[in-house]
């Protein structure tokens, strides 16, 4: 195989991880406001927390964006 | 269309040479020679009247320092107190390089991954030193947590292990890759505004103007991200789990 082509079928295949960020994110937010709804006085106290984790569920999904970008413009 | 790409070059801005070596000041020593002086006006200028009641600059200052003295506190607990002017300066720095590079035409320090390496391997190797300054060979015991099976630890110390050695690069490629992929696709879509003309482009143009919040937020949460990591692997080295 051409190794343009195979770099951006194996772009578009990395991408596929993001939609882990989103389904890592949407949880996170699920469980905050569900939370949040049940126990509302202790919703500013945790959402240091909501912050962090949704900053860590990203990071997975754009550990695979770099790669494809890694692939893109580097390899 | 212009290429996206184009955004994270690195210019020499003032080319100078030091014995073989390139320690040309480029653009994007510019762009965080820029970070550093406004947070440095913010904060020189801000404490400057020591009002009691503060006003307007100082409120800033002031709201920037309490919110990190409360999150190594939270975090590192009373031992962390000496760490806090790093842990400050480092979200600092990292909010600054972010937040500058959100203006039009400018430059972002921090898409860089040498940048932002740079800083995490400092953290690192920081953390790991404090935690053999202060436990010695016992810090070992990170990797085999009490109460677990002789079976399960050949398979759980590497994992522990890994997981450890791989903080600097994850702390690095998530600020990294943020930063990159959130001004890829500020480019991209502007460079849409351009290519569907005048009839169609207001609504790449709404997009893009949204996306642009969203990135502010981004640039703020990535800094307060790097910083509350380091503060949680200081704690981790100072008070073993």
């Amino acid at each position: 195989m051409d190794p343009a082509a195979a770099k951006m079928i194996g772009a578009g295949l990395a991408s596929i991880a993001l939609a882990g960020a989103g389904v890592g994110i949407g949880n996170i937010f699920a469980a905050y406001i569900s939370g949040s709804f049940r126990n509302p006085e202790q919703a500013p106290r945790v959402f240091a927390n909501v912050i962090l984790g949704f900053a860590l569920a990203e990071a997975t999904g754009l550990f695979g964006l770099a790669v494809a970008l890694l692939l893109l413009f580097v390899l | 269309m212009h290429n996206p790409m184009e955004q994270f070059e690195i210019k020499r801005l003032v080319p100078l040479h030091l014995g073989g070596l390139d320690v040309s000041y480029t653009n994007s020593a510019l762009w965080m020679t820029i970070a550093i002086a406004i947070m440095a006006y913010v904060f020189i200028y801000g404490m400057r009247k020591q009002a009691l009641v503060p006003g307007r600059l100082q409120g800033m200052a002031e709201t920037g320092y309490e919110f990190i003295a409360k999150m190594v506190g939270d975090n590192v607990g009373g031992e962390g107190k000496k760490y806090f002017p790093f842990i400050l300066t480092l979200f600092l720095f990292v909010l600054g390089c972010n937040t500058v590079g959100l203006i039009p035409y400018s430059f972002t320090p921090t898409s860089h991954i040498i940048v932002t390496f740079a800083m995490a391997i400092f953290v690192f190797v920081g953390v790991t030193i404090i935690a053999f300054a202060k436990h010695g060979l016992h810090f070992l015991q990170f990797f085999a947590p009490k109460g677990v099976p002789l079976v399960l630890m050949f398979i759980l110390v590497p994992i522990e292990l890994i997981s450890y050695l791989i903080r600097p690069l994850t702390l690095s490629i998530r600020l990294f890759a943020n930063m990159l992929a959130g001004h890829i696709m500020l480019k991209v879509f502007a460079g849409f505004v351009i290519m569907l003309g005048i009839f169609f482009g207001w609504a790449p143009l709404l997009f893009t103007s949204v996306f642009y919040a969203l990135e502010v937020l981004v640039a703020c949460l990535q800094a307060y991200v790097f910083a509350i990591l380091a503060c949680l692997y200081l704690n981790d080295a100072l008070h073993m789990h």
